[in-house]
């Protein structure tokens, strides 16, 4: 035993426990979210069993998903207030239970613990369905009738049938109310406001000749009246629309025996957990993957999809790379090829080196104080003072995110560019100047290209960096729940004023700003995972890109 | 192609290059600019756009130091205007001088009982009142509340008070703005009795609150009374009824100079000719007390004192031209005694006035030998004195924005001074040392910015975050360092290379993951786990190495043809079966050892030894940002250590030295400064990181080290609070501050890791 501590055997393997430890660490990390995040998605089975005394009347009756369970030693249980029963001594264990009850609107708790003891066998019965609803979250019960306009036209075994079917009608015509909502209505309105601001410039403008003033307002007043004709005529569509969508109601009874009525218009989905195969299991599994991508939130984040989040990540992602890239790569080329090498040049490379581990909290306070209010101020000032007091580009947007997102990634796509540059052997140089190349031309014919590939890796690790980075854009450009996607098909298509949402900032908003954490916990799971796929492929494209461009410029190193 | 194989001697066969394929004189000529022009817009294209860059780099520390700059600068005062004071005769005396927001308006209150509304910009009259004086009595004495009531009481010598409560109406006729004053009289027209027995009133003082109005009066026989006024609105008849209580406090010794009443009723102070303050406690009015007599100077006495805003403070002014502050500071017993807090630059002469700010706790102050001077308290700043004229001062105003003086001396002389003092409130003292904020009992270190009072005290420490931020930093390397850099000495020298080009990808990965990610998970999952089954946390930290050490020493007595089976180096694998089972062992005994150990509750058991318990603590954050800082420091170490030159470990093992003994006595000496820089950049990553911090910790400002308890850190604190500050605020300076403060910070530890990186692949070379 001596003889084998004094080889120093034993600190090697602690050496190597120290790694094992870190692979653990973040194998696990991965494996949680994905396992979390996945299964987010899949339609689990819906139990149902008693908890309680029954005997003297206390029974209840609970109808819901497991979530997860705990093993805590009673006085835990009794300090987080937990009813554990008198009898129990205080050196025991207890194991509880997670019940995700749904049914907020009438239990107005949709997760509720449920201790193991005087809990009745779990059963999952056929007929139990899951609703998820625009309002008040999920819904778990037994559906009893149909009704339109009141009157009973489905029960018993009819029900499901007829029940999805019009939910699919009610889904339709929920999404044709969106269309006019978001489109045609959004239209009139930015229209409207258009006029308005025409209006307020006109009036202010002093050197107008008061003739052509009165006819442009008189036109602008017919055109304001055309366009409100309009309006109303979309309302009137709208209240329809609205109506039609009210007509069907679904009465079910929940745990506990009592019978709701809930509107069909509420139902986004329908499934009955319990009586589908693997392959139908399957099929709702990549139908709830696809709303998740492609849908938009509902209920303050908490439900829903996320797809502006996604939209709005990408969007800001790509337009600092289009910033980044030829500034950090003319910076990389000046301090390489042109400046003079000398300990200042050293000075300020050290010192941009260094950028690249400054916290970026500090970037988004630059990005606040100089883009934000300094350049978007004076911008506003210059070109949009007709809409003052309300900022246009004077407020955080999509612009100063990507801006501000280019300056903390310039210094890594400086060093790598640089290191690119550096590695090019100077006999490669040599030629081309012998040949009689100028400067210029031995720069962008020979040493650019073969540094091509350094390129891009500055390039990865700065889309792979901005992708996940949070604090700055706080300050920045980045909300809740941004009305509108920051691309879409008015002009100018691409609206650099506008706030967007972000998948990093969706996690830290949901997570903990939402009032119902419970509910939002596997969403931010989802969340997550998206954003670490997310990451993961974009690190993978970029780095094919890279070693195609390898295998393209080698022959030409050679 | 063609101008090799072409002979010069062909060349000048055929002169004129009509059949020649090569380009002519001029054509070439033409190349030759073209390529030249080419060459130079490529040199200087980019050497303006590389300029470019690094100045906007540059940019970033001038900028922030441009915002931060303006706090420490002092106040100015310049003269704009001067003119007789408006609305005092000759025979009267200006015994008030007060200006509205917009500074358009200034008033001034004669002793005679005239209330004068004048147009600063010339001091022509806009409006003129009169307080009702009682029949055939005279005034004998003034007061002035809080400069927020705006209001102003008048003692005759009948023994009767008048109070007056300056109010403007602000109209927008013709989309201009305009102001118009009035004098109400909140407690009717008539002027009211304080004293029954109809002696004169020498000294009087008032204050107006949405509690209430006080006036207190001192008669000339001696006796001080104090009365509360409560005024009544009948709903029905819009009648107004006041209920008036008078008391009489107990006498004291020496002649009342200047009677104050704060705000809350709670507190009364009486000024005497002999440099004291007397102390009385007036929160119940059927019991009031005595409570002491405070000396505020011994040779002298008050030649003037004011509350300031909040009506906490008191700047007492001597006659020595001393001016000090004094808090009524709560003691175990709840019992308030007055405390000299805080001292500010002196005077020549005896201080004549002190004109509280509106909104903060700042103050202007004139003395009898003209000199006008700024003073803030919680700064502790003497931010301007001057002398402004050449006879005594006799009052001065500031306007409620800040911006804005009137002074006027004792000839009457009214001066109107542009005061720019933006930011008395942040001194180096105020930000780095313990500042004794008012209703505190002692000084400390206290960062709250904000409150939704008007009369809050903004208290700026930047102590309590950077305590925060080095103590997350520190339990992040706590459990950092060890892990990364014993990792980074087995991958880069003992792991096989097969592994190891397995090993760094997966770090990268874990550099790769965004830190919000990490701070999700460590807040809403790590966070309950751990308060959950914290003695895991401990058995984990005891029982991992040991299980380490067991797995591997049963590893050296398996039979030998067993061990060779599995080549060195691959360690590391071999143990993580034993850190899954540890890990599962602890966390599945966890409920057990707090049953055996901790009475049932590891928690309540903390508590009980008085350790208290967040869950979201510096435990949480020290491993949410450990893993964060753990592949930064790996992934330097690693290259410190594999880059040692081979011959160096080569020739050690052959000199016949145990691979171990090769680490500790060749690689890690050799090594260190690498591994050393990569700490210190791990530690530049931890000070710096915003969104772990922000979602692990429960975000409380407090100064200590225990690591159950939470923090906040300058970068969350930034992260919170900046998007909600006014921009140009004293706050947001502030919060720039903190940015510039954590910028130099951490580009200082980088510059040092890069000098001594840099030196040490010097050092490798010449090996």
């Amino acid at each position: 035993m001596k003889q084998w501590f004094k080889s120093g055997a034993p600190w090697i393997w602690l050496n190597g426990g120290a790694v094992a430890l870190c692979m653990v660490m973040v194998l696990g990390l991965l494996g949680l979210i994905a396992v979390r995040g996945f299964s987010h998605f899949w339609p689990a089975e819906i139990v149902e069993f008693r908890v309680g005394n029954d005997s003297i009347g206390q029974g209840q009756q609970v109808v819901g998903q497991h979530v997860r369970s705990q093993t805590i030693p009673v006085q835990v249980a009794r300090d987080a207030g937990i009813a554990v029963p008198p009898d129990l001594g205080e050196d025991e264990l207890v194991t509880r239970h997670l019940i995700k009850q749904g049914n907020r609107d009438v239990t107005g708790r949709d997760f509720a613990w449920y201790p193991e003891i005087q809990m009745t066998e779990w059963m999952a019965p056929p007929d139990v369905i899951m609703l998820e609803r625009r309002e008040w979250g999920d819904f778990y019960g037994f559906p009893r009738r149909l009704l339109e306009d009141g009157e009973v036209v489905a029960e018993g075994d009819g029900l499901w049938d007829a029940l999805q079917e019009r939910v699919a009608r009610s889904n339709a015509l929920f999404r044709e109310i969106r269309r006019i909502e978001r489109r045609d209505v959004g239209i009139i309105s930015e229209r409207m406001e258009e006029l308005r601001l025409q209006e307020r410039g006109l009036q202010r403008d002093p050197d107008i000749d008061e003739a052509v003033l009165a006819d442009r307002l008189d036109a602008m007043h017919a055109e304001r009246e055309v366009l409100e004709s309009e309006f109303r005529v979309l309302r009137a569509e709208l209240d329809e629309l609205h109506a039609a969508n009210r007509r069907d109601t679904l009465v079910a009874m929940i745990a506990g025996g009592e019978e709701v009525e809930i509107s069909v218009g509420d139902i986004v989905r329908a499934t009955k957990n319990n009586d589908m195969s693997l392959a139908s299991k399957l099929r709702e599994y990549m139908y709830r993957f696809w709303h998740f991508v492609s849908g938009e939130p509902r209920e303050a984040n908490t439900e829903g999809g996320i797809f502006p989040a996604i939209f709005g990540t990408v969007t800001m992602v790509l337009l600092m790379s289009l910033i980044v890239s030829p500034f950090g790569v003319l910076a990389a080329i000046y301090l390489r090829e042109y400046a003079k090498q000398g300990p200042l040049l050293k000075l300020i490379r050290i010192s941009v080196y260094n950028l690249a581990g400054v916290p970026s909290i500090v970037y988004g306070v630059f990005g606040l104080g100089f883009f934000v209010y300094t350049l978007g101020g004076s911008l506003d000032e210059l070109f949009y003072s007709d809409r003052l007091p309300s900022p246009t580009f004077g407020s955080p947007a999509l612009i100063w995110a990507s801006l501000t997102l280019a300056l903390l990634t310039l210094p890594v796509v400086i060093v790598s560019t640089e290191e690119g540059l550096a590695r090019i052997p100077s006999s490669v140089r040599q030629g081309s100047l012998a040949l009689g190349a100028t400067k210029s031309e031995t720069l962008w014919k020979v040493v650019v290209p073969l540094a091509t590939p350094a390129m891009m890796t500055g390039m990865i690790l700065a889309i792979a960096r901005a992708a996940g980075e949070v604090a700055p854009l706080m300050l920045v450009g980045v909300v809740k729940l941004a009305p509108t996607l920051p691309v879409d098909g008015t002009f100018p298509f691409v609206h650099l004023d506008r706030q967007i949402m972000h998948l990093g900032f969706h996690i830290y908003d949901v997570g903990f700003q939402s009032p119902n954490v419970e509910a939002a916990r596997p969403l931010v799971y989802a969340t997550a995972l998206i954003l670490v796929i997310l990451i993961i492929v974009l690190n993978m494209t970029a780095i094919s890109v890279r070693n195609r461009l390898r295998e393209r410029y080698r022959a030409a190193s050679d | 192609m063609n101008d090799i194989s072409q002979s010069p001697e062909r060349r000048q066969i055929a002169p004129g290059g009509s059949r020649s394929l090569l380009p002519s004189p001029d054509q070439r000529e033409r190349l030759r600019k073209r390529r030249a022009f080419k060459d130079h817009f490529s040199r200087y294209g980019i050497g303006i756009a590389g300029i470019g860059v690094v100045a906007a780099l540059a940019m970033i520390f001038v900028y922030l130091f441009s915002e931060v700059a303006p706090m420490f600068r002092s106040a100015s005062v310049s003269p704009q205007a001067s003119y007789n004071a408006p609305g005092v005769d000759a025979d009267d005396e200006l015994v008030h001088l007060a200006l509205e927001r917009y500074n358009i308006l200034g008033s001034s209150f004669s002793r005679s009982g005239r209330a004068t509304f004048f147009e600063i910009a010339d001091g022509d009259v806009r409006a003129s009142f009169e307080l009702p004086t009682p029949d055939g009595a005279e005034v004998s004495a003034v007061g002035v509340g809080a400069p927020r009531s705006q209001s102003i009481a008048y003692g005759f010598d009948n023994g009767q008070v008048a109070l007056g409560v300056v109010e403007y109406e602000m109209t927008f006729p013709d989309n201009q703005r305009h102001i118009e004053p009035k004098l109400t009289q909140p407690l009717g027209d008539e002027p009211i009795t304080l004293d029954e027995q109809g002696r004169a009133l020498s000294v009087i003082g008032v204050q107006v609150s949405d509690r209430g109005s006080y006036i207190a009066g001192a008669t000339d026989d001696g006796r001080l009374l104090v009365a509360s006024f409560d005024t009544r609105q009948n709903l029905m008849t819009g009648e107004v009824t006041v209920e008036q209580t008078v008391v009489e406090l107990p006498g004291i010794e020496g002649e009342p100079q200047q009677i104050l009443i704060d705000g809350r009723f709670r507190h009364l102070y009486v000024s005497d000719e002999r440099g004291y303050i007397h102390h009385f406690d007036i929160s119940n009015l059927n019991n009031v007390e005595y409570v002491e007599a405070v000396q505020v100077t011994d040779s002298g006495y008050v030649s003037s004192m004011a509350y300031l805003n909040g009506t906490v403070s008191v700047i007492a002014g001597t006659s020595e031209g001393e001016l000090s502050q004094w808090i009524p500071v709560r003691d175990s017993h709840n019992a308030y005694s007055l405390v000299r807090i805080r001292d500010f630059a002196s005077y020549n002469g005896a201080i004549r006035h002190i004109q509280p700010e509106y909104i903060r706790r700042g103050f202007l102050v004139g003395d009898d030998r003209g000199n006008v001077g700024i003073h803030y308290t919680t700064s502790g700043r003497d931010l301007f004195q001057s002398s402004l004229s050449d006879q005594a001062i006799r009052m001065t105003a500031i306007s409620p924005s800040n911006n804005l003086a009137l002074i006027t001396d004792q000839g009457n002389q009214l001066q109107v001074a542009e005061v720019s003092n933006p930011h008395p409130e942040i001194s180096f003292s105020a930000l780095w040392n313990k500042v004794w904020y008012e209703g505190r009992s002692e000084p400390r270190h206290v960062w709250q910015a904000s409150s939704g009072s008007n009369e809050f005290e903004p208290k700026m420490s930047l102590m309590p975050l950077t305590v925060g931020t080095l103590k997350a930093a520190f339990y992040a390397m706590l459990f950092a360092t060890p892990l990364a850099l014993m990792g980074a000495v087995y991958t880069a020298y003992f792991m096989t290379p097969r592994l190891r080009g397995k090993v760094k990808p997966t770090i990268e990965i874990m550099e790769a993951l965004p830190t919000v990610i990490l701070g999700f998970l460590a807040g809403l999952w790590l966070a309950p786990f751990i308060e959950g089954s914290l003695p895991a946390v401990f058995s984990i930290l005891i029982f991992m190495p040991l299980a380490m050490l067991a797995t591997a020493y049963a590893w050296s007595r398996l039979p030998e043809n067993l061990r060779n089976a599995i080549p060195d180096g691959w360690e590391a694998v071999l143990l993580l079966p034993t850190i899954l089972l540890v890990g599962w062992l602890s966390v599945a005994m966890s409920p057990y050892l707090e049953i055996w150990l901790f009475d049932g509750s590891m928690r309540q058991w903390l508590t009980n030894i008085g350790i208290n318990y967040d869950q979201r603590n510096a435990l949480v954050v020290g491993i949410a940002m450990g893993f964060a800082v753990i592949p930064t420091i790996f992934s330097i170490a690693e290259d410190a250590v594999f880059n040692v030159p081979r011959h160096l470990t080569q020739g050690s093992l052959a000199l016949g030295a145990t691979r171990w003994q090769t680490v500790m006595g060749v690689v890690l000496p050799t090594a260190s400064p690498g591994m050393f820089s990569a700490v210190m950049m791990g530690f530049g990553r931890a000070v710096g990181e915003t969104m772990i911090v922000l979602m692990a910790t429960g975000n409380s400002p407090i100064m200590n080290f225990n690591i159950f308890e939470g923090m906040r850190t300058l970068s969350a604190n930034i992260a919170v609070e900046l998007p909600e500050t006014a921009v140009g605020s004293s706050h947001f300076r502030v919060l720039f501050l903190a940015a510039l403060v954590l910028l130099g910070f951490t580009f200082v530890i980088n510059t040092a890791a890069e000098i001594v990186r840099q030196r040490l692949r010097k050092r490798y070379s010449s090996l």
